[in-house]
């Protein structure tokens, strides 16, 4: 660490000279331009050196960091250029169909096939109700966290009443004179999405009631809770698809039987709640008794202090937790694709069977993982900015 | 009253004990309720299908094989034994993927904390990216991308001569059981087992009992003299013939559980190192003490106490996670049991409640050793 601010420290002292040049101006210019080269000059000597120093600190502290970094440097040299090569000078960008494919990537297949990985196979003429409500939806979730918002508690209501609401009437269609569009056929990216939307609007709440169920003074309230939280948190997101998809039938009565995106839905949506119940539970926990005492005090009963005092607190707490289990929710959907939904992953298994552009799994998998990577990578900054937010606040 | 100042401010609202029994009831009630009607659709769904809850069909033969399996398992053997197989094979990837993952895991861990950009900067993306994307996204990846476009078996990838990759999997020189071997093997993994247990409760002296460390690797020493060879995969015709093959399917869904697995393991490290006070190795480093020794005595068991909770996180992930095997049909409990088993059998609930209990017995066997091991290195506080 101090090296690192020695080396700051350098970098100003030395680059004052170039500063003065200018008030010297005023020397003949054959002079002027002699100062401007040698401070040219000094400038590359510093510079240099300054990257020496960096080299040395960084990357040759001792003959063991040394070996260690070149080697690590013969092993990207032989790993980056092949790759860089596939992906972009061998790759080709345009084409109908695999003919046109040679020894590089083949992004052509995206290209042609961009469409179904954003929609699945949603109707082609009504796919701007999906951009309308995948619209919605980011604009409430930008409101809701945008800090400096006064009517943030309403735009958080909103956004998980109102906007599923419009959401799933813009999607499913049949009034209004919307065609209808069956749930089969939604997918893509798409269909992630709103997965992990409604799947955090059900878990959310239920995931509170589990919360306070498990810290309940009633022991059976209590002991079915930890039950269900713990059963739901040792099996695997899997088999808990699998169970809402072939044992939830046999549970309802005959003739009952739900659309299977809504049993995704509602598997994910207990795994989940599980999951956001052990975080705010751990919330709750974190609420010093001071709180409650005081809330007492001032005479409100349990359900007000929780309401009013405890679990807005609570929740500010675990706001960070709770968005790591969103990005981990949001990768997880694509388990959706083994039970027969046509998420983003699904529609890429789908299209690499495709006789047009048979074999291109690569290409296929990579822009997926790319996708994937982009969104996940904002929302894990996102909650880090507001873990951030939150310890500023605290202090 | 450890229990009550636990439960928050639960006790600032005393409930009247008949309140409290009248709510129990009510919940009872209901919850009874419910559960009765689902039951009533379940036996009516199921007498609609001619059929009751029975768990006797895994009584009667499977008629199915499967691609690989570490016991021994075919069409004529029962739906029990395809389960128990099943379950070896999940374990099987389990344990592989656990060791890889630390391995892995401790080494980008070590790398990101390190003094050398290069080193760190590199473990950094790779740990981000793994993190980022699906690990189902990473598995198919590794089995469509990566080994479904492995050269046929005459122009396998060759490492060294004795290990084999190709389109048919890896292959690996497999060792010849001498007559002691199997005794040996037997004994080796019993005395990891019971090292432990009779270090803590035979009455021997501390510094004596340590040495009964030395058994396991003694053991592990005998067992190499013992075997009577190696047979090594050598090419016959079309296909390897000797040595032993892992299928495509369980390397591809090895690598994609270790690899994921291993970026968290790596960040766990991290942050647990990173969180002893900078304090702790400057009072080391002023009492004189190595650089190595810092390590050892300062810094690896205080963070040790730290990483082996999040750790045991991770492996109890890593085992659900393998489920996910079930996407490349890799012959694992959920493809084999809510796959195969159950479009042959019809049995729904009867499959389902085996497979997750399967799970649920797993997770709370690894959790309640692995909290042994915590309670054991756990901050002693007087």
């Amino acid at each position: 660490m101090t090296e690192k601010i020695a080396v700051a420290g350098t970098s100003t002292i030395e680059s004052s000279p170039l500063v003065d040049a200018p008030l010297n101006g005023a020397i003949t210019s054959n002079a002027a331009a002699n100062r401007e080269a040698s401070a040219v000059a000094k400038r590359r000597a510093t510079a240099t050196a300054r990257t020496r120093r960096w080299l040395r600190t960084n990357l040759f502290s001792s003959p063991l960091m040394g070996t260690l970094s070149v080697l690590t440097l013969l092993l990207l040299g032989f790993a980056l250029p092949p790759l860089f090569r596939w992906a972009f000078l061998d790759a080709v960008f345009d084409g109908s169909n695999r003919s046109v494919c040679g020894a590089g990537a083949c992004w052509a297949f995206i290209a042609d096939r961009l469409e179904q990985f954003a929609y699945g196979r949603y109707t082609p003429a009504e796919r701007w109700r999906v951009d309308i409500a995948l619209a919605l939806l980011a604009g409430f979730a930008a409101l809701s966290l945008w800090s400096r918002n006064p009517h943030r508690a309403l735009s958080v209501l909103l956004l998980v009443t109102l906007c599923p609401a419009i959401a799933t009437v813009l999607l499913i269609g049949g009034v209004f004179g919307l065609p209808f569009v069956p749930t089969d056929q939604w997918g893509g990216l798409s269909l992630n999405i709103i997965l992990t939307f409604a799947t955090v609007v059900l878990a959310l709440p239920l995931g509170v009631v589990l919360a306070m169920g498990r810290r309940s003074q009633l022991s059976v309230i209590r002991w079915s809770c930890t039950a269900f939280i713990e059963v739901l948190r040792g099996v695997p997101l899997l088999t808990v698809l699998f169970m809402a998809m072939v044992m939830l039938p046999m549970f309802l009565p005959e003739g009952v039987t739900f659309d299977r995106l809504v049993r995704a839905i509602i598997g994910l949506s207990l795994f989940v709640a599980a999951y956001f119940a052990e975080i705010i539970r751990a919330g709750l926990q974190g609420i010093p008794k001071g709180q409650y005492e005081a809330a007492a005090a001032i005479g409100l009963g349990f359900w007000g202090a929780h309401r009013l005092i405890v679990l807005p607190q609570a929740f500010r707490l675990v706001v960070p937790g709770i968005v790591n289990t969103v990005i981990d929710l949001f990768k997880d959907t694509t388990l959706v694709s083994i039970i027969g939904l046509f998420d983003l992953l699904g529609v890429v298994g789908q299209s690499i069977k495709d006789p047009n552009w048979l074999g291109l799994g690569r290409e296929g998998y990579a822009f997926a993982a790319l996708v994937f990577f982009i969104c996940c990578y904002a929302m894990s900054l996102l909650s880090l900015r507001i873990e951030r937010r939150i310890r500023s606040a605290s202090h | 009253m450890a229990g009550k100042s636990r439960k928050g401010g639960s006790s600032l609202w005393p409930m009247k004990a008949s309140h409290a029994l009248l709510m129990q009831g009510v919940a009872l009630l209901i919850g009874g309720l419910v559960i009765a009607w689902f039951a009533q659709n379940a036996a009516s769904n199921l007498a609609r299908r001619s059929m009751q809850l029975d768990f006797g069909f895994l009584g009667s033969p499977a008629g199915f094989s499967m691609p690989f399996q570490i016991l021994s398992f075919g069409p004529t053997d029962t739906y029990f034994m395809a389960l128990v197989t099943a379950f070896a094979n999940t374990l099987l990837v389990s344990a592989m993927g656990v060791v890889t993952s630390t391995v892995v895991g401790l080494g980008l861990g070590v790398m990101r904390l390190s003094q050398n950009w290069l080193l760190s900067t590199v473990s950094g993306a790779i740990v981000e990216l793994v993190r980022n994307t699906p690990q189902l996204l990473q598995i198919v990846f590794w089995y469509v991308g990566v080994l479904q476009v492995l050269p046929q078996a005459r122009q396998s990838l060759s490492f060294g001569d004795v290990a084999f990759l190709n389109i048919r999997g890896l292959f690996l020189p497999a060792p010849i059981g001498g007559s002691w071997s199997s005794l040996l093997l037997i004994t080796f993994f019993l005395s990891l087992a019971l090292a432990p247990l009779a270090r803590r409760y035979l009455p021997l002296h501390p510094r004596r009992s340590s040495l009964l460390w030395l058994v396991p690797p003694v053991l592990l020493i005998a067992l190499a003299f013992s075997l009577k060879g190696w047979s090594l995969p050598a090419l016959k015709g079309f296909n390897f013939a000797g040595g032993m093959v892992l299928p495509p399917e369980l390397v591809a869904l090895w690598a994609g559980l270790s690899l994921y697995t291993a970026a968290f393991v790596a960040e766990i490290v991290r942050a647990s190192v990173e969180a002893i006070g900078k304090g702790q190795v400057e009072a080391a480093n002023s009492l004189g003490l190595s650089s190595w020794l810092t390590l050892r005595l300062v810094v690896l068991p205080q963070a040790l106490r730290l990483m082996i909770p999040q750790l045991t996180n991770q492996y109890l992930n890593l085992i659900k996670s393998s489920s996910l095997g079930a996407a490349i049909a890799y012959p694992e409990i959920v493809q084999i049991f809510a796959g195969t088993v159950l479009n042959q059998s019809g049995r729904a609930i009867e499959v389902m409640v085996i497979v997750m209990g399967v799970f649920l017995i797993i997770n709370l066997a690894a959790s309640a050793a692995l909290a042994q091991l915590n309670e054991r290195v756990a901050l002693k506080e007087r």
